[in-house]
């Protein structure tokens, strides 16, 4: 017998991982929820049958949705985690013994249940004394906040289901308020390729832009997501990545790192043109 | 209400057995299942157009039903406690005038409040009654118009005491009641009829400890959009009678202006959506008024903005509030509502019901979910923080209290003249000025046009207000009736 697990990255698109275990299924509140185990990916988790993180590849995203606004200010203290239930985010984020606080945000209970027993690969760190758990409403949460955090990180579903209000003009424009002066706001800023995916990174681009006066787009090779071209944006109050990175100062903090490295962070802010286009047009 | 036989749905049971029938249609409409249109079937489906069927034996006739309509409108009744429930395809608009119309002839008196639909005062201008303006309470500082006082309608009853009917809105747009019970004893004691808008009150019938519906207070009519909070499509309603009229004199008076091709589409989910709220309706409205309770609370938090609930209630012209009606008083932050409305709509995707010089209205109904009220919540805190202004020179006035100097039909039907509105003070209007929504009108046919009302219709367009009513497509002019 074989067992398949497949996510349609379009109608016309399909990616398939051989499963060699069914591990948990549940519904939540807000979503169903299951966990695999593959030989070529290892444990794997799922919303909705949408790919979220699996032990091979979540290096990858969680090592650069953290490591690069850390590199361009070393100095950051008080951190905002939304989404992020896996806790691989906050594990990275942990490293950084000069980090003080990290708050993380995520609406569904559940995620971070099933993670803490499936794949303590990334939620290992979930309980440092650091880190206060809040399960509620990302967006709820950040509006009652002004002038608090160094860091945002918006480590989100997709824009539909509950990852929506994640994606808007007012969660963006609550972010900046939350955000101290040279506060910096990365998020999960899905992929430039397939038209559905490319649509919603234009609208988070457009959105964020209207805010801060510096906005930037960097990418990295996630072979688990839809075409594996996958993009995150950094916007910053003061803080340029490209200009303000630095590389001493993050390379004598002597972290190991499987993919981040200062190098990849100066050149992952280079963009194919038609990823250019993409942003550019984002304001039409 | 007879539970058991609510979880039929006589009219969606005939269309299914009906569909398995295939029929071969040689009658309208003329897309045949959707065949002749295949556009517009690739649009919107073809389940959808496959009962998109005219009268028929299986299927009854709206017009003149005897089976599964007539059944359908019995259970619907039972729904709703009243003795009978047409269903209507034409909009809770017709099934207000067909409450008039069913009451009032040529030069009859109607007692009514004067912040009622434009659909009542038409029903005027067809029928040719009279109406006798209660003045509503006003919220200065809101600056809206309130429900009846007993007083008032009592000073009617005295000075026009061979009305024939009172007409009451329960609740108006902004959730506001009226006595209605109180209003109901009064005037069948002086033999009239009471006729109840229930446009915005669907839920008071299946939801708990919701204002009280017109048919358990009594009332003679009840006109009832179930498609605004009851979940069915756009344009379905129900009109409820009671004991004191007879079901084939308010048919009759319903197929004088009623389509004789109804819709099976509007019907079945006026059938659906009955079904639903009788079996369901208790568990949907309390989630309805929690969901809108939360949200006055997180508005309220913000500051600046103003959502108000039932703390407006003085016995008097707020007999009662509906807590499922989110509105929200914004000028204290210096923006007239209208404003508001506009900015979430451009700049936030969020679409509400509407706005006003000094307060937004948000439905919050059978469908909302938690997660959207949070954008709109924190949509308006955004827009506190980005656009509030200082609030003078914002207007204050919402409610103005008319001068009917001739009935609507006279004055509609009179000789006429278009002159610029800025110029119209002290003449008689010969049509409507109104913001759209809400639908009440500034100016209604008959009454006289005063500097009061002209500023506040130029106040009204400064500020992006939807206005409309008069031939004028740009309401630049207004038509003023010849003296």
């Amino acid at each position: 017998m074989e067992l398949w697990y497949t996510e349609e990255h379009t109608d016309n698109v399909r990616f398939s991982i051989k499963v060699d275990e069914h591990l948990y299924t549940g519904q939540s509140e807000f979503q169903r929820i299951d966990v695999f185990k593959a030989k070529e990916f290892g444990t794997f988790f799922t919303l909705d049958g949408l790919m979220m993180v699996t032990e091979k590849d979540e290096f990858i995203y969680h090592d650069m949705i953290v490591h690069v606004p850390m590199a361009t200010n070393p100095k950051i203290k008080n951190v905002l985690v939304i989404g992020a239930g896996d806790g691989g985010t906050v594990r990275e984020l942990t490293r950084y013994a000069t980090i003080e606080k990290i708050d993380m945000v995520e609406i569904d209970r559940m995620v971070v249940d099933v993670c803490r027993r499936y794949l303590p690969q990334t939620a290992c760190k979930l309980d440092d004394p650091r880190v206060q758990l809040f399960f509620e409403d990302g967006l709820k949460f950040v509006r009652s906040k002004e002038n608090t955090y160094d860091l945002i990180i918006v480590d989100s579903t997709d824009p539909f289901g509950p990852g929506e209000g994640l994606f808007t003009k007012e969660f963006y424009g609550n972010c900046y308020k939350a955000l101290k002066e040279d506060g910096i706001l990365v998020n999960q800023h899905e992929s430039p390729y397939y038209e559905s995916y490319a649509k919603s990174m234009q609208r988070a681009h457009k959105r964020i832009k209207e805010f801060f006066p510096i906005c930037r787009v960097y990418q990295a090779h996630i072979p688990t997501y839809p075409s594996g071209h996958w993009l995150f944006g950094f916007a910053s109050k003061k803080y340029d990545p490209l200009t303000d990175i630095d590389e001493r100062a993050w390379n004598s903090l002597g972290l190991q790192t499987k993919y981040y490295n200062t190098e990849i962070h100066k050149g992952c802010f280079a963009l194919p043109n038609y990823v250019k286009e993409l942003l550019v047009r984002a304001g039409e | 209400m007879d539970l058991f036989s609510q979880e039929k749905a006589p009219i969606y049971e005939a269309l299914q057995k009906f569909k398995a029938m295939r029929v071969v249609p040689f009658d309208v409409p003329g897309h045949k299942r959707g065949k002749g249109n295949p556009e517009l079937t690739e649009f919107l489906g073809e389940k959808c157009l496959a009962v998109d069927v005219n009268a028929m034996k299986p299927l009854d006739n709206l017009g003149h039903p005897v089976s599964v309509i007539k059944e359908a409108e019995e259970l619907a009744a039972d729904a709703f406690g009243a003795r009978h429930a047409f269903f209507m395809v034409n909009g809770t608009t017709q099934a207000v005038q067909a409450m008039i119309m069913s009451v009032c002839k040529r030069g009859d008196k109607i007692i009514m409040p004067r912040n009622v639909h434009k659909s009542a005062i038409n029903a005027l201008i067809i029928c040719g009654a009279i109406p006798v303006y209660v003045n509503p309470g006003v919220n200065k500082e809101l600056g809206i118009p309130l429900g009846m006082s007993i007083s008032e309608v009592k000073k009617a009853i005295a000075a026009n005491p061979d009305a024939k009917a009172i007409f009451v809105n329960n609740p108006t747009y902004y959730g506001i009641c009226s006595d209605l019970k109180t209003i109901t004893e009064l005037a069948h004691r002086h033999n009239m009829y009471v006729l109840a808008d229930e446009a915005h009150g669907t839920h008071f019938y299946f939801g708990e400890d919701m204002p009280v519906s017109a048919m358990a207070a009594g009332a003679d009519m009840a006109a009832v959009s179930m498609h605004k909070t009851g979940g069915s499509l756009s344009q379905s309603s129900f009109l409820l009678i009671s004991n004191r009229l007879s079901t084939g004199h308010v048919r009759q008076i319903i197929n004088l202006t009623q389509t004789t091709s109804g819709s099976y589409l509007l019907l079945t989910s006026l059938d659906i959506s009955r079904r639903n709220l009788a079996l369901e309706g208790k568990s949907i409205f309390a989630k309805v008024t929690s969901l809108a309770n939360y949200a006055r609370e997180e508005i309220n938090k913000i500051g600046g903005y103003y959502a108000f609930s039932t703390e407006l209630i003085d016995e008097d012209t707020v007999f009662d509030f509906d807590r499922t009606k989110l509105s929200v008083h914004t000028r204290a932050i210096g923006l007239a509502g209208v404003e508001v409305y506009d900015i979430l709509r451009d700049d936030y995707d969020i679409q509400i019901e509407f706005g006003d010089i000094g307060n937004i209205l948000a439905i919050i109904s059978v469908g909302d979910r938690a997660l959207a009220l949070e954008r709109l919540v924190s949509s308006l805190s955004e827009i506190k923080r980005l656009h509030s202004k200082d609030k003078t020179g914002m207007f204050d006035h919402e409610y103005i209290n008319p001068e009917v100097v001739m009935a609507p039909q006279q004055a509609f039907y009179a000789g006429q003249y278009p002159v610029a509105i800025r110029d119209s003070a002290g003449y008689i209007s010969g049509e409507f000025v109104m913001a759209y929504p809400p639908g009440i009108p500034i100016l209604a046919p008959g009454e006289r046009i005063t500097k009061e009302i002209i500023d506040y219709i130029v106040f009204a367009k400064a500020k992006g207000s939807f206005l409309t009513g008069t031939e004028d497509m740009y309401v630049e002019n207004i038509r003023i009736v010849e003296e």
